[in-house]
């Protein structure tokens, strides 16, 4: 094991970092909002809009990232119609395809998170809200999303964590970003053992940090279970105390 | 009498011979198959190529077994060293930088490294100056230099694609950083998808294999000179562990048969069309 050269280009593979941070979080914000729209279309009492959205999201989930950023990146500039479209500009750029990949990628994740947080949402709050005169987007700003956020949260923090690391596969499309630039060193030294361990500690300490803001966002938004924490720290002090 | 004596002896051949098997060293031999005509995979996912053939020719003559086996460009090195196989044959050259870290039998073939362009980019009749058809980075002289110049001018600005961990992409590095913008690829074959898709202006490879994907009908035109020399080695060599001093000799020894009786020549013109041995 070398580790002089494990600390060496600690600081080169933590250079990628800036792009691992752009491709997840434009992919995280891009992809949440198409979530909103796909959840909303999903749960419609209307077929012709629930069915795309539901096949849009099984499409997604039911085919491996890797694939996906392949078909958009290589397999899109295939097309010369593609090619002369407006389009190409921005699909010329592995940037982008590998953003657009993502974001669709956790765009039906995401709309799967948000639908069990809408669903959990307790009947009877919704009609007391319809009770108080509250109706559509009042009611969702006000009683639905609230409480939805908050069941989905957890969930949502674990797309947050996959999507930091999937946000590795846009390596294979020229980015280099942690992993890509980990490979190109690697590609420089022949020591794949020494470089993946950097690579992989970097992204161990970027979702320790992550992790631990979406479980004190949880706290915040849900003060009860901190209460409920407490007791239980308390009740174990006793205990110990009582011995 | 006689028949007992007969099959007696053919009893003794058949153990002698099973002996013989048992004493038969296998020797794994790994390639990318992505890299024609030095290597490649055919429909049903066996390697094929230049390297495969001529790897049977040398096992035979080294008397051992011969498997071929797949590795991915990327980890290539790192699985020789982990023992995964015992040589790679998979276009690799033979270079200082790798030297570092395996050992090479003697080269069994050489391409000079050439650029390439879509066949309607205006690069693609590029003239070289002087009609330069080799630059070889050990041995520079005027012409070559100007020649060298003017295609560094030519393409100034423009984006390289180049395989990741080749001697081409470390000559792009030493000699057009700044000049040109570099993309690396984990294939050569996600590199000519891309050169063809327009994303990069042009590419930087193997004349060899470029050839062989201008044959296969992709969308290649190769311009400018032929690069050899200094940073791209002494040909291509049958990689082997430092430890693995037998190894070498025998392929070493292999090798110089193969060339002194035309074997690798033959293969060569039944892959490439031209003469890759080195002579």
């Amino acid at each position: 094991m070398d580790f002089a050269l494990m600390w060496e280009s600690l600081p080169k593979v933590l250079a990628g970092a800036g792009m691992t941070f752009q491709l997840t979080f434009a992919a995280l914000a891009l992809g949440f909002v198409l979530a909103c729209l796909i959840a909303s279309a999903s749960l419609s009492k209307s077929k012709l809009i629930s069915v795309p959205a539901d096949t849009y999201v099984y499409l997604f989930r039911s085919t491996p990232l890797l694939v996906q950023i392949f078909l958009i990146y290589y397999g899109l500039g295939q097309f010369q119609d593609v090619r002369s479209s407006i389009f190409w500009p921005f699909l010329r750029e592995p940037f982008a395809c590998a953003v657009l990949a993502l974001t669709l990628n956790t765009g039906a994740y995401t709309a799967e998170i948000i639908k069990g947080g809408i669903r959990s949402v307790p009947w009877g709050q919704v009609e007391a809200a319809r009770a108080c005169g509250m109706s559509g987007l009042l009611l969702y700003r006000r009683i639905l999303f609230p409480i939805a956020f908050r069941q989905a949260l957890p969930g949502y923090g674990n797309e947050i964590i996959l999507m930091i690391k999937a946000s590795s596969l846009a390596s294979t499309i020229t980015l280099l970003e942690i992993t890509g630039i980990a490979r190109v060193i690697i590609a420089d030294t022949f020591r794949p053992v020494e470089l993946f361990i950097v690579a992989g500690s970097i992204y161990l300490a970027i979702n320790a940090v992550l992790s631990r803001g979406v479980r004190m966002l949880e706290l915040h938004l849900s003060p009860q279970l901190k209460d409920t924490l407490d007791t239980e720290q308390q009740r174990q002090r006793t205990a110990v105390i009582a011995r | 009498m006689n028949k007992f004596l007969l099959s007696a002896v053919a009893l003794a051949a058949m153990a002698l011979s099973t002996a013989a098997d048992a004493q038969q060293r296998t020797v794994r031999i790994a390639s990318e198959g992505a890299f024609p005509p030095w290597n490649a995979t055919d429909a049903s996912g066996k390697i094929i190529g230049f390297e495969v053939d001529l790897a049977n020719a040398l096992c035979e003559r080294m008397q051992v077994r011969c498997e071929i086996v797949a590795q991915a460009w990327d980890g290539i090195i790192p699985a020789l060293q982990a023992r995964r196989y015992d040589a790679i044959m998979a276009g690799m050259s033979i270079t200082a930088r790798r030297m570092e870290v395996i050992n090479f039998s003697v080269p069994y073939g050489s391409s000079p490294a050439r650029m390439a362009v879509q066949k309607q980019h205006r690069l693609a009749n590029w003239a070289t100056p002087g009609n330069v058809e080799r630059v070889r980075m050990d041995a520079l002289t005027p012409q070559m230099t100007t020649a060298f110049d003017e295609l560094k001018k030519a393409i100034s600005g423009l984006t390289i694609g180049v395989q990741t961990q080749t001697i081409q992409a470390n000559f792009l590095e030493e000699h057009m950083r700044g000049v040109v913008r570099i993309r690396t690829y984990d294939t050569m074959e996600n590199m000519v998808l891309d050169l063809n898709a327009g994303r990069v202006d042009a590419v930087f490879g193997s004349g060899a294999n470029l050839k062989a994907l201008a044959d296969k009908g992709d969308n290649v035109a190769m311009f400018g000179p032929g690069f050899t020399g200094g940073t791209f080695g002494a040909g291509v060599g049958v990689g082997l562990r430092k430890d693995d001093a037998d190894l070498k000799a025998m392929f070493d020894q292999a090798i110089g048969w193969a060339n002194d009786t035309g074997v690798i020549r033959r293969l060569s013109m039944q892959w490439f069309g031209f003469d890759v041995s080195i002579n």
